[in-house]
């Protein structure tokens, strides 16, 4: 019965979408109904294949790791992907010839940034967090995930959205909110797959067989929950039309300014913080074979990074229309910010002590220690950059694209990477990694990368920020803005040398992540009576 | 009263008082006497259970989990 209900509505999604988009009145829209009417088609065919089929009972008695599986690969592909715009607009950024005049309109600079952005952040961050949520959740829990199929509905949701939000971007279909690129249909879809998510993950807590919610699971919460509050208010807007992707937003003026840094920055706090220290309180304990340093530490971790971040947003706004009493507010909690983090790097280091020995003979270990060096270094430099005289300087500047990246980088990309060389062994039952050897390779060709890709952002950066105050005896300035992306010349090409370098990394773990599933030796299964240890 | 001024009045004062204590409330709790133990219980927490749920079929495992690992 409840197969025909399910056939019946993707019936009429389809049917919906196809008129949708013959009314469409624009490309994108156009685009993004042919996607959902193609998506609900294939699930429509897949299902029908199936109808009437005994369902074989989902055992309770085993963990649901095939959504972990499928995400495991999507995160890889995906970073791949974004790494590789990545590369491709710094190189636009040195030799502008690059912006094709026959892909003028859709592969310009301005249309692959928020490609790049995305991609990175929420198609490799976003799937690397999905998938090591539900794997994580489900060990700490010691029970089976929640909700039977949604898990998957969650996975394959989170891919439509971004194969819409990704070709929204190339079409010119933007809200022009940092972060929040995607448009009032894309925005809709993911309110449905996160709010799915999130049952699923809350589903499987309330149903878990110990006592205690592990720390990694606060985090995970905490990074839905408010993801979800910040996606809502943000997103804020009335389409002009149900038959086309433009919409107008409820807010405006200084009020749209600070919302959409409140979104901004607790994205990077909540989607790119909270969720990745999840993976680190779960990935670094596991690696190293000893528990978190202390976990007492790790609660206050918790509960103070949860009640500053959410207020550090007005320092993206320093010297705007917006009042002073918000900015200096933002800045003092961003400074405050500093020491729950540091805290929490002091947490995951001192988590090797007594074994720090496997940093030589564990390349994993390697990167996520080296992950949760660059989380410390981060979010020092996070909280200098906010103080008001340093940000009149590094404002505006490249500095701040070289603490991004050293940030996303450095401390997501590194400790992605690790969880994913803890866990395909795992989930395909394989005894180890194919190449050690290789591992080495990318963790020396990620961090090469990234020293160069932070250092040449470092020096140009402070250079355009002095040149652009530089002032002569008169008080007239010294040097045009042209003069300054002149002399930005070489730093751009040394950091298109840090981005391939680490692009060639993640295909390096790729070919290794492949080969390890298709050709490392079977994992054997324990012996039913294990001995008392 | 404009619901804009004693919003803000309510939320830098009484609100802002509630969150300090709230949050000086859950640093005393973290350090109140016993937590250790359970704590420790919690940090080894990780290292079972991995392969499979808890359930009916683990009675031999069962014995292990009251001895939780002492990793250091």
């Amino acid at each position: 019965m409840w197969d025909y209900v399910k056939l019946a509505v993707l019936g009429l999604v389809v049917v919906v979408a196809a008129i949708a988009a013959n009314m469409a009145r624009d490309l994108p829209y156009l685009v993004h109904m042919l996607a959902i009417m193609l998506a609900a088609a294939i699930t429509f065919i897949w299902l029908i294949r199936r109808a009437g089929d005994p369902v074989p009972a989902a055992n309770p008695n085993e963990y649901m790791d095939g959504p972990v599986r499928y995400g495991v690969v999507a995160t890889a592909f995906w970073g791949v992907v974004g790494f590789l715009v990545g590369v491709v607009i710094a190189l636009q950024l040195a030799w502008p010839e690059l912006n094709f005049q026959w892909a003028q309109g859709y592969l310009n600079f301005g249309r692959l940034r928020p490609l790049h952005t995305s991609a990175v952040i929420f198609a490799f961050g976003g799937n690397a967090l999905i998938a090591t949520a539900f794997y994580v959740v489900q060990r700490t829990s010691a029970a089976r995930l929640w909700g039977g199929g949604l898990a998957w509905f969650v996975f394959w949701g989170y891919q439509l959205f971004i194969v819409m939000a990704a070709t929204g971007y190339v079409l010119g279909s933007t809200q022009g909110n940092e972060y929040a690129e995607p448009e009032w249909l894309t925005d809709l879809w993911l309110t449905i797959v996160w709010v799915a998510f999130l049952l699923v993950y809350m589903g499987t807590v309330i149903k878990r067989r110990e006592p205690h919610i592990y720390v990694a699971n606060w985090f995970y919460m905490a990074f839905i929950v408010t993801v979800a509050m910040l996606h809502l208010v943000n997103n804020l807007a009335i389409p002009v039309s149900v038959f086309g992707s433009k919409s107008i937003p409820v807010w405006s003026g200084v009020q749209s300014a600070m919302i959409q840094w409140w979104y901004g920055h607790n994205a990077v706090g909540f989607f790119l913080t909270a969720g990745f220290l999840g993976m680190m309180y779960y990935f670094i304990p596991k690696q190293a074979e000893r528990p978190v340093y202390s976990y007492k530490l790790s609660i206050m971790h918790f509960w103070a990074l949860i009640f500053l971040y959410i207020w550090a947003g007005p320092h993206h706004l320093h010297y705007t229309a917006l009042p002073d009493w918000a900015q200096t507010l933002g800045m003092t909690f961003s400074i405050m910010l500093w020491m729950p983090s540091w805290g929490g790097m002091i947490n995951g280091l001192m988590t090797l002590s007594g074994a720090w020995d496997k940093l030589r003979t564990d390349p994993i270990i390697r990167m996520m220690v080296v992950a949760v060096g660059f989380y410390g270094m981060a979010t020092f430099e996070g909280p200098m950059m906010s103080i008001k005289a340093v940000n009149s300087l590094s404002h505006y500047t490249d500095w701040t694209i070289g603490h991004v990246h050293s940030g996303a980088l450095g401390w997501n990309g590194m400790i992605t990477f690790g969880a994913l060389y803890y866990l395909v062994p795992k989930l395909w039952q394989r005894e180890g990694l194919y190449s050690l050897k290789l591992v080495s390779w990318h963790f020396w060709l990620a961090t090469i990368g990234i020293v160069l890709y932070a250092a040449s952002m470092w020096v140009t950066g402070i250079m355009e920020g002095l040149m652009w105050r530089e002032v002569d005896a008169q008080g007239f300035l010294v040097n045009s803005f042209a003069d300054t992306v002149a002399a930005k010349f070489p730093m751009y090409v040394v950091r298109s040398l840090g981005g391939l370098m680490f692009l060639l990394g993640a295909i390096i773990m790729c070919y290794n992540l492949w080969k390890t599933v298709t050709s490392s030796p079977e994992r054997k299964p324990a012996a039913a009576a294990v001995p008392a240890e | 009263m404009e619901t804009y001024t004693w919003l803000r009045a309510f939320a830098d004062s009484w609100h802002l008082l509630f969150m300090f204590c709230f949050f000086i409330g859950v640093f005393i709790y973290i350090l109140r006497p016993g937590a250790s133990k359970v704590h420790d219980e919690t940090a080894n927490m990780i290292f079972r259970n991995d392969d499979k749920p808890e359930g009916a079929d683990t009675a031999s495992r069962k014995a292990a989990h009251n001895e939780p690992k002492e990793a250091r």
